[in-house]
């Protein structure tokens, strides 16, 4: 019996055929059955102290929710994980629980961890398609009143957690949807965005007033929502901001896009399918994404699913080091996109129209650990050559975005323009205004987002019991 | 929200629109910009603010019709809704009393001069404002401007009214015969401000434009607007949209502009098509 324990295997999520998901924008993954489910979930141990719960940002009670699946008790188990987690469709999909939750489990020391990623999915899933949406009862009223600002991961869970506890809360979003980057950032193909206005809807359900094409900053100051529209605290989750470009010559030619600009136009507004949504696109035949990330991972696979003949993703240092999820990797391997490693780009050409048609790379090799301990990408000697591309994009993370941030003169910024925020509250220099997510801590991911989120929640509550504003351990 | 008040064509192929917007309106400043979607399939595409008031919750738009959005726009009658406004967008114009101060206008430009002239007017500037369109049948708002103007030149392509030439023609001879001019501010299409800016040029008049890129979230995020200015990469929808003339990288705009031109026409030539269909549709009772 233990050691069939021992060697059970991981049921395995069904998927769409690699060749033909390259083609279009369903989901790649199909969802575990019921009876997948089930079988998955008795793999879990129900450790007398499980660990699973600590890898967890938003401390989802793991073991409980597993076990009522176990049970058959599907709905009551979305619940389960819905007590902590506002957004479970979307963290069962996009979470890299590989680094976190799973990472502790302790069948992952002789076999593979429970599927934790996958059975939250199931359950948010299965609660969804049943209809069986349990709105918690309302929470006595305490009289006070938050604002939001950003309406992605962070300012999502946030406001959950915040109406939860009985405040009235106003989500603030300067987009015409709310979601943030789980809307106009990642593909449909890895979170159907039907998903993201369910879960938005939920929340909108619990009771927070959700406010679209707000660009605080400019629409209404910080200041002024404390002030005048009477809020009594502010939590400020706007996410990245600018995109970094390469800052060589040619970018400026037409065919090369931020994977910002790449990836908003065809999730949020829809350019996969012009001419029936108005917003284009072009659909480059032979594509160039830099970068190692997710979201270069995200924009290369975007790309071959617009009709890109060739794919190539480029990026400056090796495999190894390449900070996307292995998962999202194997996905763009299996679907034919083809890397190219040590390889950085230098500048590029145009076809004479303004339009780009070329791009010079030059060959790189590995030497000394850098600041974050990869070793750093050296340029080899007379190693340039061409690749012919019609679309390029840069996929090299963000810079703080100072639209919001220069109309509040009175919080402190660090030195790369981010807001400085105690760790675990999210209490700012000025009182009353916490912050969270990537405006904090630069480029993350959407799990650490919520996390921060619902740890600002914590102490908004209990600033709002108290009123007291200490902030003496700020970083400096 | 964002419900059209009137909806009005000013000239052929010129709209003007007034949306309720109160909070818009309550923050609007001189340059700013809003980003408009008609309906839900809509593209986001920006749009210079012609005048908006405060006391009654509006803004007003003046818009060219050339591609899919601006057409829809113009279609809109009074009662309709406009599904997203987001604004007030980009940095306020940099006002003062310059002294004599001259402002040009040429197709949707000649609205967003308007509260420019207004403001520079009221701060104690001489205001000089010359108005640009191919024929006089064509140009618009000269009973407005000529009151927030201490003298308003017309300038017609073919000579039927005014000056006869392009709107940097008389401010060229302005400044050829000596007279002096402190600032210039220009707002319309990419090559009207570009010649503007350099007929400038050689007088070292500070010419600051309105430039208008192709934006989506016009709030920085995604660099689709990036002009190069003064050799720097800018972003038009947060560092601008206004701009020193003289620094501004004018070919590489002008390429940028026309990067969708095909899907343009793609797109057009279906909406005109849809659009034919539905009045036919309507002439003989039939519901689509």
């Amino acid at each position: 019996m233990e050691e069939e324990k021992k060697t059970k295997p991981r049921v395995k999520m069904r998927e769409q055929d690699p060749l033909e998901r390259a083609r279009n924008f369903m989901e790649v993954p199909y969802g575990y059955t019921p009876d997948e489910a089930t079988q998955e979930a008795s793999r879990c141990l129900t450790c007398l102290r499980p660990t699973c719960r600590n890898g967890c940002p938003v401390e989802v009670e793991i073991p409980s929710f597993i076990k009522l699946i176990k049970e058959g008790k599907f709905i009551e188990a979305a619940w389960k994980v819905k007590e902590k987690n506002a957004l479970p469709a979307v963290c069962g999909r996009v979470c890299p629980q590989e680094i976190q939750c799973e990472s502790l489990c302790i069948l992952g020391k002789k076999g593979e961890p429970v599927a934790i990623g996958n059975l939250e999915r199931f359950v948010a899933d299965y609660e969804r398609e049943k209809g069986e949406i349990k709105i918690p009862e309302k929470p006595k009223p305490t009289g006070k009143k938050v604002a939001i600002i950003g309406a992605g991961p962070g300012g999502l869970t946030c406001a959950a957690d915040l109406i939860k506890s009985g405040h009235q809360v106003t989500l603030y979003e300067a987009l015409h949807k709310p979601g943030g980057v789980l809307i106009y950032g990642i593909p449909e193909f890895r979170l159907p965005k039907v998903m993201v206005e369910k879960e938005v809807e939920y929340i909108k359900k619990l009771g927070v007033e959700v406010v679209v094409n707000a660009v605080i900053g400019n629409l209404h100051t910080v200041n002024e929502l404390l002030n005048e529209h009477g809020y009594d605290a502010c939590f400020i989750a706007t996410g990245a901001g600018l995109p970094i470009f390469l800052g060589i010559p040619g970018e400026s030619l037409n065919g090369i896009y931020s994977a910002n600009e790449f990836l908003t136009r065809a999730n949020l507004m829809k350019a996969y399918l012009f001419p029936e949504y108005d917003t284009p696109i072009k659909r480059g035949k032979k594509v160039a994404v830099f970068g190692g990330g997710n979201v270069a991972m995200d924009s290369a696979r975007v790309a071959l699913r617009l009709g890109a003949k060739k794919v190539y993703l480029i990026y400056r240092r090796s495999e190894a080091e390449m900070p996307a999820r292995k998962a999202e990797v194997h996905h763009a391997h299996e679907e034919g996109i083809e890397f190219m490693f040590l390889t950085n780009p230098v500048r590029f050409i145009d076809d004479g129209h303004g339009n780009l048609s070329r791009v010079e790379c030059m060959k790189m090799e590995l030497g000394e650990p850098d600041q974050s301990g990869r070793r750093k990408p050296i340029p080899v000697k007379d190693s340039e050559f061409q690749i012919e591309i019609d679309v390029a994009i840069p996929a090299l993370g963000t810079r703080s975005n100072p639209l919001l941030l220069k109309t509040i003169p009175d919080l402190k910024l660090n030195k790369r323009g981010y807001i400085v925020a105690e760790e675990g509250t999210g209490m700012t220099s000025k009182p009353a205004v916490f912050a969270g997510g990537d405006i904090v801590t630069g480029s993350a991911t959407v799990i650490l987002a919520m996390g921060a989120g619902k740890k600002a929640a914590k102490a908004i509550n209990e600033y709002l019991k108290w009123k007291f504003w200490d902030v003496s351990s700020l970083p400096a | 929200m964002f419900k059209v008040l009137i909806s009005d064509q000013l000239v052929p192929n010129i709209h003007f629109l007034k949306i309720e917007a109160p909070e818009i309106a309550k923050k609007a400043l001189v340059g700013n910009f809003v980003v408009v979607m008609v309906d839900e399939v809509g593209e986001r595409i920006p749009l210079s603010l012609a005048d908006w008031d405060t006391e009654e919750g509006t803004i007003t738009l003046v818009v060219m019709q050339v591609g899919t959005s601006s057409r829809k726009l113009a279609g809109l009658k009074p009662g309709d809704y406009l599904f997203s406004v987001a604004g007030p967008l980009g940095l306020a114009s940099h006002l003062d009393n310059f002294g004599t101060v001259a402002c040009l206008g040429g197709c949707y430009g000649i609205g967003a001069i308007f509260p420019l002239a207004r403001s520079l007017k009221k701060l104690g500037n001489k205001v000089i404002s010359i108005i640009e369109a191919r024929s006089k049948n064509l140009l618009y708002w000269r009973d407005k401007l000529e009151q927030v103007s201490d003298e308003i030149i017309l300038v017609t392509g073919d000579g039927s009214s005014g000056y006869k030439g392009w709107a940097y023609d008389p401010l060229k001879e302005m400044l050829e015969e000596g007279k002096k001019i402190d600032r210039v501010y220009a707002h319309g299409c990419t090559f009207m401000i570009r010649l503007i800016s350099e007929a400038t040029k050689s007088f070292k008049v500070k010419t600051l434009v309105g430039l208008n890129p192709i934006m989506v979230d016009a709030t920085g995020m995604c660099g689709v607007c990036r002009v190069s200015v003064g050799g720097e990469s800018k972003f038009a929808c947060v560092d601008g949209p206004e701009f020193d003339g003289h620094e501004v990288d004018w070919d590489i705009l002008a390429a940028r502009k026309t990067v969708y031109l095909e899907e343009e026409l793609r797109s057009l030539q279906r909406f005109e098509c849809q659009q034919w269909y539905f009045e036919e549709a309507k002439a003989i009772g039939v519901k689509l």
